[in-house]
């Protein structure tokens, strides 16, 4: 088993919180420089700078889960990811129908923009991605375990967007793959809204919009080796594989 | 007052768990917050929000609230209903506003 440090929370200029700097070619040059082995690429309902980063982080030696931090109906954060371009796209397609068609607004929101490997803008989204989506997080779960996709409640100790403010707390039956928790939660804090969900994988990560707190917040995956099916089977602790946090 | 005496008077529609027609109302609480209702609502009250999913029932429940209402012509989820019908919670309906039917429902039960 190999140990890889992992951060699978980390948003783009593509989301509009996402600070203007967090072009795909400067994601990968800051996870390079703090030693994470793994990224998750999670703009907001969008899956749209995936692809591109998957291919600039190869020969920097990084690996890229893809996928977006959708929004459910019910306004719950939920970290999705996808094994390769094909569903990822089919995600893509799933997201556009369901995003509500409210215009973003630049000056309150911020820019919404697709790069490209030159940090050239080559298109802006018009709807605002932070919009819910009109799907509820059953319908959801069903969608990306249809599509072979991993879905993890995304920072579910927080006070706004999370599983626990919004339903209360996980719904035993809901399929997931894992529950996220933020930089700085303790993990006991937690533990009274899992239900039936506490044989669960935590994984921490650092929902950077900024540079600087790329990777300040990660979980260490033993497992064979980096791929999308490997990182499932960590999830569910198959044959030794784990994932720990600090 | 019970929640039978309001449907009329506000107009709204039952989908479910009547049952729990006769419960005794002592009040309202309007959030779409679901982990807000389960610390600050009290028992009694009825629960007014947009929210359609079953996690709505199992905390209605567990608080011992009257009836939920569902705004706007929002309709329960599957799950969500057939919860209600299980536990006998009235989830009722209304095509208001929850400004609207807040300040309704208040009238009609601080009058």
């Amino acid at each position: 088993m190999n140990k890889y440090r992992a951060d699978l929370h980390i948003h783009t200029v593509l989301s509009p919180c996402g600070d203007l700097v967090m072009s795909p070619t400067n994601i990968i040059e800051k996870a390079r420089e703090k030693g994470l082995d793994i990224i998750g690429i999670t703009d907001h309902n969008t899956t749209r700078h995936c692809k591109l980063i998957s291919k600039l982080a190869e020969p920097a030696g990084i690996f890229v889960l893809m996928g977006a931090e959708v929004t459910t109906r019910e306004e719950v954060h939920c970290l999705t990811f996808f094994e390769n371009d094909e569903k990822l796209s089919e995600f893509q397609t799933y997201l556009e129908k369901h995003l509500p068609p409210i215009p973003n607004n630049t000056e309150k929101f911020g820019y919404q923009v697709v790069v490209d490997e030159d940090e050239q803008i080559i298109d802006e989204i018009e709807f605002l991605l932070l919009s819910a989506l009109d799907e509820s997080i059953e319908q959801i779960e069903h969608k990306v375990h249809s599509l072979g996709g991993i879905i993890i409640p995304a920072h579910i100790d927080r006070p706004s967007y999370s599983i626990i403010s919004q339903l209360g707390f996980i719904p035993s039956d809901l399929m997931i793959d894992g529950i996220e928790i933020s930089a700085n939660c303790k993990v006991a804090s937690v533990m009274p809204f899992l239900a039936k969900h506490r044989d669960k994988t935590i994984i921490r990560n650092s929902d950077a919009h900024y540079e600087e707190n790329i990777g300040k917040a990660f979980s260490v995956f033993e497992m064979e080796h980096r791929s999308f099916s490997e990182v499932k089977l960590a999830l569910q602790g198959i044959e030794g594989r784990k994932v720990t946090i600090a | 007052m019970q929640v039978k005496d309001i449907i009329a008077i506000l107009d709204l529609k039952v989908f479910g768990g009547s049952q729990g027609l006769d419960n005794e109302i002592t009040g309202g609480y309007t959030s779409d917050l679901l982990s807000d209702v389960m610390g600050f609502a009290d028992n009694g009250k009825i629960w007014i929000t947009l929210q359609t999913h079953k996690n709505v029932i199992a905390i209605a429940s567990l608080k011992d609230l009257a009836a939920v209402i569902l705004i706007k012509g929002n309709e329960p989820d599957a799950d969500m209903l057939a919860q209600a019908k299980e536990e006998g919670i009235p989830v009722l309906g209304s095509n208001e506003e929850a400004f609207e039917i807040t300040g309704r429902l208040y009238n009609l039960i601080t009058r």
